[in-house]
């Protein structure tokens, strides 16, 4: 049966965890991602599941990739300095091939920025935070709906891909309220694969499709894991050129070949837009309504929106944007998605970055449509 | 059509869920859309505080105020605070006995805006003899003065937002909002 | 050939040899932890171990069990979620004073202020080894490394005291000395339903040793005992005499309420019914 409910989008966030599975929360406190952590305290107990408030978002991300390996799903919710904080975890998260859900209500910033204003400007730290070569899915939300359905995909695909995979939404979507709908007759759970032969099970097998089943701990599987490189075995073989190639390439390739199955867009009067808006997020929100005022108008705009920033969803973006003049990129930042659109889209691209912690107003939006429109 | 709602007061006084209860009144049960949106940070600590909200017939795509249709203030300094960006021709409801209009006068003549006066916090200390449900006075006032959600929808909405075992008293302190007008 | 210890069955024999110094330690340590396990009776299939980054976080990948060689500093969180998600796991941490007492040491009081149920064996050998010979936050005033080369004047960390008062239920302090007391401590620890710390002083003759002019294992060894003071001894000695003293024994050794087992009663109050165990292989719950 459908409910029907009138909530904040991080308390969305906190119910699609609970039905996708997550049954272990590890957290700190941090504007404006607070209430993911308050609602899962309330409600992981009554269903069987683990709430900590840990030291601090090192620990989290630590907590988090144990309580994983100890067979629960697995999260933490933070903003941008406690994503920071997580970095290494989240490599190590990548290297040992744990599935996790981390949700960054992002904040202006850099550092202490503006804890309470909203912003998108971790986008290249949730692509390329850690160090090393890593292939993220990143989710990102543009409503308090989106913010519940993202939350259980973001769960199927760490599971489907035994990968961190990070849902990056934002103050405005974390903290509005709107109603959501909650279909159990329409929810996919993605549960975790367990290996079945004992004997001859390689936890990190340079399988065709990239992805092994994992065991839990205890088990009985002895399993290795390190964040060291490491063989199919999960024996540290860190000096062998061969393997960490080998092994490296296949993380990525288990992401990069199934860009089909994970990226996500949608899109609205792209067919005969002489000007295309680019946003994901809450952005998105402004764009729609700036985009419809242009028809209005009689401007032919049009819109995409991202749903799965990375991997960045350039077969989609490129043919959305093959027949139309100009592209513009909205997106609360200086700058960031916006040189990845320019990569892909083969007429000129513009930027509107807004920083200072509030929303685009339609306005802005519609005059730089206008300005690029030709009006 | 599109109806932008603030609702402004002092920290304490339930503006933040006077505009929750808008908003379920008309996203749940008058199948509208609704978008509900409040301060945050040392704003939200005291001083004046203040919810919005967004009532439509269609999808709702900017979820944040432009120039609101319909400003409530339950005390003076939020009323300053947070007149200045609203629409002509607007409708303005004060909680009279919290507030000294002179200051607002030319804005009011300016701007067009028709002002109401609902004692919400009198009424509610006064009637109800509980001064926390002002709020709860003050929706019941919206709903009469503005139509923006029905009475059907937000008795409804009130019930399922107070605390158990205090519906009786909030929807007391509703129909007496309600009747202010 | 000597003849083959008999803890091999425990161990990933397909890993051996263990990159371990000649003269290090951590063998002896691995052997003590094992032979406190068997006297303790402890089920080996229910063991699960964690670790962090150090010569002596790498045990766990010669033990055939579960094991998660975890980031530098933070086996301790790792372990806390492994062990709130499997509360039925024995979860064993091998840490070093690298590891646990300076990157990881505010993990490290926090895991004792919970009590929760880990058993964490920290070798300190008074340097970071992997690295080179670097000062570590236990090296003994006045030592030297390669980040002291004019000999340290920090002052040392005490850890099995640090431990204790910051609410772990067992603490101990041994060096590699005194084995069967590490045994004896090892299976009060794996025993003991709560925070259980067992910091073993050990030696590193390849750069503590060098560095410090104790050139070979055995002067190491000769110079732990010689400065071993039992603590009950230590209670009735002036801060001069302790000086470059080693104060060995018990710092607690108490009962106190489980981390996990609140957890436990909460989930029992709330729900009505267990925590729910690998319910990621559950595609409805």
């Amino acid at each position: 049966m459908a409910e029907e409910l009138f909530i904040q989008g991080n308390e969305a966030c906190a119910k699609g965890a609970l039905k996708a599975g997550c049954r272990f929360f590890a957290g700190y406190p941090i504007t404006p991602s607070t209430e993911v952590a308050e609602s899962l305290a309330r409600e992981l107990p009554k269903v069987g599941g683990a709430f900590v408030q840990m030291e601090d978002e090192i620990a989290s991300a630590g907590a988090i990739i144990g309580g994983s390996w100890g067979g629960s799903k697995s999260m933490t919710a933070t903003s941008g300095p406690g994503f920071s904080l997580m970095q290494e975890n989240i490599g190590y998260a990548f290297i040992s091939e744990t599935p996790i859900v981390i949700v960054n209500v992002q904040r202006g910033s850099p550092s202490t920025g503006q804890p309470t204003m909203t912003s998108q400007s971790d986008m290249m730290q949730a692509r390329w935070g850690s160090h090393g070569d890593y292939e993220p899915i990143v989710l990102s939300p543009s409503s308090v709906q989106e913010l519940f359905d993202f939350t259980i995909r973001a769960f199927n695909l760490a599971e489907e891909f035994r990968t961190p995979v990070f849902i990056m939404t934002d103050e405005v979507i974390g903290h509005m309220r709107e109603k959501i709908i909650i279909d159990d007759d329409k929810i996919e759970i993605v549960p975790r694969k367990r290996p079945e032969d004992k004997e001859n099970y390689l936890p990190f097998k340079n399988v065709e499709n990239g992805t092994n089943p994992m065991p839990s701990f205890g088990d009985g599987f002895n399993v290795h894991v390190t964040g060291l490189t490491h063989d199919e075995r999960g024996y540290p073989d860190t000096n062998n050129p061969k393997t960490h190639t080998d092994f490296i390439e296949r993380l990525c390739n288990k992401i990069i070949n199934n860009k089909g199955k994970i990226c996500s867009v949608k899109s609205k009067y792209c067919d005969d837009a002489d000007i295309i808006v680019i946003s994901y997020g809450s952005p998105v929100r402004s764009v729609g309504t700036a985009v419809e005022q242009a028809r209005e108008e009689g401007l032919k705009a049009g819109y995409i929106k991202i749903d799965t920033p990375w991997p960045f969803p350039d077969k989609e973006v490129k043919e959305l944007t093959k027949n139309t003049k100009s592209v513009l990129v909205a997106e609360m930042n200086l700058g960031q998605m916006f040189y990845e659109i320019d990569r892909v889209v083969d007429v000129e691209c513009s930027l509107i970055g807004k920083i200072g912690g509030e929303l685009h107003k339609p306005s802005e939006i519609l005059s730089k449509i206008e300005e690029l429109g030709g009006k | 059509m599109r109806t932008e709602v603030r609702i402004a007061g002092f920290g304490g006084q339930g503006v933040i869920m006077a505009g929750i209860i808008l908003g379920k009144s008309a996203s749940l049960f008058d199948e509208k859309n609704a978008v509900q949106t409040q301060s945050y940070g040392p704003e939200a600590r005291g001083g004046a505080s203040k919810c919005e909200v967004v009532i439509s017939d269609e999808e709702i795509n900017y979820p944040k105020l432009e120039h609101p249709d319909i400003l409530v203030a339950m005390s003076h300094e939020a009323l300053i605070k947070y007149i200045v960006d609203m629409k002509d021709n607007g409708i303005l409801i004060l909680d009279s006995r919290n507030i000294d209009e002179s200051e607002i006068e030319d804005f009011v003549k300016e701007h067009n805006i028709t002002v109401y006066r609902a004692p919400a916090t009198e009424t509610a200390i006064n009637d109800i003899g509980l001064k926390i449900v002002a709020n709860i006075v003050m929706v019941g006032a919206i709903t009469k003065i503005t139509g923006v959600i029905s009475k059907e929808a937000a008795i409804k909405a009130v019930e399922s937002s107070v605390p158990k075992g205090t519906e009786e008293k909030n929807l007391a302190a509703f129909e007496a909002g309600f009747n202010l007008i | 050939m000597s003849k083959p210890n008999r803890f091999i069955p425990y161990l990933r024999e397909d890993r051996l040899p263990h990159i371990f110094c000649l003269g290090c330690g951590n063998g002896s340590i691995m052997n003590a932890f094992l032979a406190g396990m068997e006297k303790a009776e402890m089920d080996f299939e229910n063991i699960a171990m964690v670790s962090g980054i150090g010569c002596s976080s790498r045990i766990p990948g010669y033990v055939k069990c579960d094991s998660l060689h975890s980031t530098h500093g933070r086996a301790l969180s790792f372990a806390t979620g492994l062990k709130v998600s499997n509360p039925d796991l024995d979860v064993v941490v091998f840490t070093g004073d690298g590891d646990c007492a300076s990157i990881g040491g505010n993990h490290l009081i926090h895991a004792a202020r919970r009590n929760i149920n880990l058993t964490v064996i920290c070798i300190n050998n008074n340097i970071y080894g992997m690295t080179g010979g670097q000062i570590s936050p236990t090296s003994p005033k006045g030592s030297f490394g390669t980040t002291a080369p004019y000999g340290t004047e920090d002052n040392p960390f005490n850890l099995a005291e640090l431990v204790a008062t910051a609410g772990a239920t067992y603490s101990a302090r041994w060096t590699t000395s005194h084995i069967e007391n590490v045994v004896t401590s090892i299976k009060t620890a794996l025993k003991n339903p709560g925070f259980s710390f067992v910091e073993v002083v050990s030696q590193c003759p390849t750069y503590y040793g060098r560095k410090n002019k104790l050139r070979t294992p055995t002067a190491m060894a000769v110079t732990l005992k010689v400065n071993s003071v039992l603590k009950s001894k230590a209670q009735n000695m002036s801060p001069k005499a302790l000086e470059g003293k080693i104060v060995v024994g018990e710092f607690a050794n108490k009962s106190k309420a489980e981390f996990t087992d609140n957890i436990e009663k909460l989930v029992q109050a709330k729900s009505g019914g267990k925590k729910v165990i690998n319910s990621a292989f559950e595609a409805e719950l």
